[in-house]
């Protein structure tokens, strides 16, 4: 290839890349500016920037506050989250070590139901679930985390035991010759070495769990409402929405993804490519 | 050390295995049992055989939503796909900034089925109000509306996963594809694409389902509307559970059949894309 043709590809290149990054940035400016013009104007012509007649400072915000609650969703959400998250990077990577170093009929038999249910869709144990976690009083912000251990332990289990299974024994056994029993040799010598699939598996349960409408939404109800409750809690009795209350609410549901995004962003690509390779 | 880790089993196992009988193991064997009985609250489940899976294939909504499922799967995983490998092309050339455009790109992911769906709300309304209609107008402004809306989604997240892919390729394949006179169409169908075909084992089997279990979006964009037309599987589900009295028991055949479908999809794509992976 010549010089001057390299450059003209080069060219090319820049132009398509930046035309499809509009494109993807987009949607997220347009919602950000109709959120402060008056929701006559969001729905009449959503395209324009907010001017003199249009604009509505934040009364869409102040009114979408008070609709949704939205400052105690984001509680409940982080909350759920932060304990779901927890709880399955916790026990998991204890239950794939064990499942992987102690062969047997029972662990083999483990193995395989855990790896069954990740392709199991939530509609299919949507209604049974339900009804068990009301009758076992797990219908809170509490007894809902005990559920996403269960639901996300399929996932967890698989990778945390794809990365055992490639940790040499050795280590171990020196650990446990030296005195440590189990429980200390998992902590002080096995865990630490499972940091990065630690990192994949809390980001991966995370973007999900975050994010999840139905499951909590049929298990708690709307007593405590997470960000994506709150926000379907928006669209009326007979669909109707308010468009400014919701354009705000949108914004303010965006913001901190975007920050988590920015600030972790190396450990999220990292994360997805290696659990998008195991899985 | 193997005997002595055994006797730990209620501290590592138990804790997990408690909460995956309770969230999953219970859950599906008790929904596939309720599959073949008539019940409102479970405990008065009435046996009725095939009954329900009848009522599920007879039933025009489940296949009308079967079918909609069908093309919506097919369309957004070739053009989700097309486009993420294109991508994934430009910016493994050596140029500067790729991954500002990596980050742009791959942000919304991050964002989750509710707020995407009212975000494009917006969007193809106000597209479509130049023509005086909205989205729940017709079926195929609904169907195109989630077409776009799981692009956006999803493209970022696959481009990702073929960078991934395209820089493992050994650098000499490609120098030694040059030196035998290769043109560039040449060098992706004889080396890239067939050394990528892990990656593309794993892009294809994410996109399919994913889009097959689509429903936040579908509830947050179109709601099934107009009447029914563009209710998906999923949300199809879900309604026949949960906004029509005496049709759980079908609600669960429904949802059973889903789940066979969905796993025999996935199974077939897997065995299929994997056979086509060669070595390096």
């Amino acid at each position: 290839m010549t010089k001057k043709r390299e450059k003209f590809s080069h060219a090319a290149v820049y132009i398509i890349l930046i035309l499809m990054a509009a494109v993807f940035l987009a949607p997220i400016f347009i919602v950000l500016f109709n959120s402060f013009k008056s929701k006559l104007f969001i729905t009449s012509e959503p395209f324009a920037f907010p001017n003199k007649e249009t604009f509505a400072g934040l009364e869409n915000y102040i009114g979408g506050l008070s609709k949704t609650g939205f400052f105690s969703a984001f509680g409940w959400s982080l909350f759920i989250t932060v304990g779901s998250v927890a709880a399955i990077v916790f026990f998991t990577s204890m239950t794939a070590w064990y499942i992987t170093r102690v062969k047997n009929k029972f662990t083999s038999f483990l193995y395989y139901a855990f790896v069954f249910s990740m392709i199991v869709p939530f509609q299919m144990v949507m209604f049974t679930m339900v009804k068990t976690a009301n009758a076992l009083k797990l219908d809170n912000p509490l007894g809902i985390i005990l559920i996403y251990l269960g639901f996300g332990a399929g996932l967890s289990v698989f990778m945390f035991s794809g990365f055992v299974k490639g940790v040499p024994i050795e280590i171990e056994e020196a650990a446990m010759i030296d005195g440590c029993g189990p429980i200390r040799t998992f902590f002080l010598v096995v865990f630490p070495i499972m940091k990065p699939t630690a990192i994949t598996v809390a980001i991966l349960n995370a973007m999900w769990i975050w994010n999840d409408y139905l499951l909590p939404y049929l298990v708690i109800g709307t007593d405590y409402k997470t960000i994506p409750i709150a926000i379907q809690y928006l669209r009326g009795g007979y669909g109707s929405i308010d468009m400014g209350a919701m354009m705000a609410m949108l914004v303010l549901a965006i913001i901190p993804i975007v920050i988590f995004y920015l600030f972790c962003q190396k450990y999220i690509i990292k994360g997805v490519v290696a659990g998008a390779v195991k899985g | 050390m193997r005997n002595n880790l055994k006797k730990y089993y209620p501290v590592f196992v138990l804790p997990t295995s408690v909460a995956f009988f309770i969230a999953f193991v219970f859950p599906f064997l008790a929904g596939i049992v309720l599959s073949f009985t008539k019940f409102t609250t479970v405990t008065n489940a009435k046996w009725v055989g095939l009954d329900n899976y009848i009522k599920a294939f007879s039933n025009a909504d489940f296949l009308n939503a079967l079918w909609f499922t069908v093309k919506f799967t097919v369309v957004s995983v070739i053009t989700i796909n097309v486009i993420a490998f294109a991508l994934a092309l430009l910016l493994t050339r050596s140029i500067k900034g790729t991954n500002h455009f990596r980050t742009v790109f791959f942000m919304p992911n991050l964002i989750g089925g509710i707020v995407l769906g009212y975000i494009w709300l917006l969007i193809i309304n106000g597209v479509l109000q130049f023509f005086g209609v909205t989205v729940t107008y017709d079926a195929s402004y609904g169907f195109w509306g989630l077409v776009s809306l799981t692009n956006w989604q999803l493209i970022g997240y696959m481009m990702i996963i073929y960078i991934a892919g395209i820089q493992n390729i050994p650098t000499d394949l490609i120098d030694a594809a040059k030196v035998d006179g290769a043109g560039f169409w040449g060098i992706l169908r004889h080396v890239i694409i067939p050394m990528v075909m892990p990656s593309v084992t794993i892009c294809l089997f994410l996109t399919i389902t994913n889009s097959f279990k689509l429903f936040d979006a579908n509830l947050a964009l179109t709601d099934g509307a107009p009447g029914r037309e563009t209710t998906m599987l999923a949300l199809d589900i879900y309604k026949t559970f949960y906004a029509r009295t005496g049709w759980q028991g079908v609600g669960q055949a429904k949802a059973v059949i889903f789940f066979i479908l969905l796993a025999v999809i996935a199974l077939v794509q897997l065995a299929f894309t994997r056979k086509k992976e060669v070595e390096a």
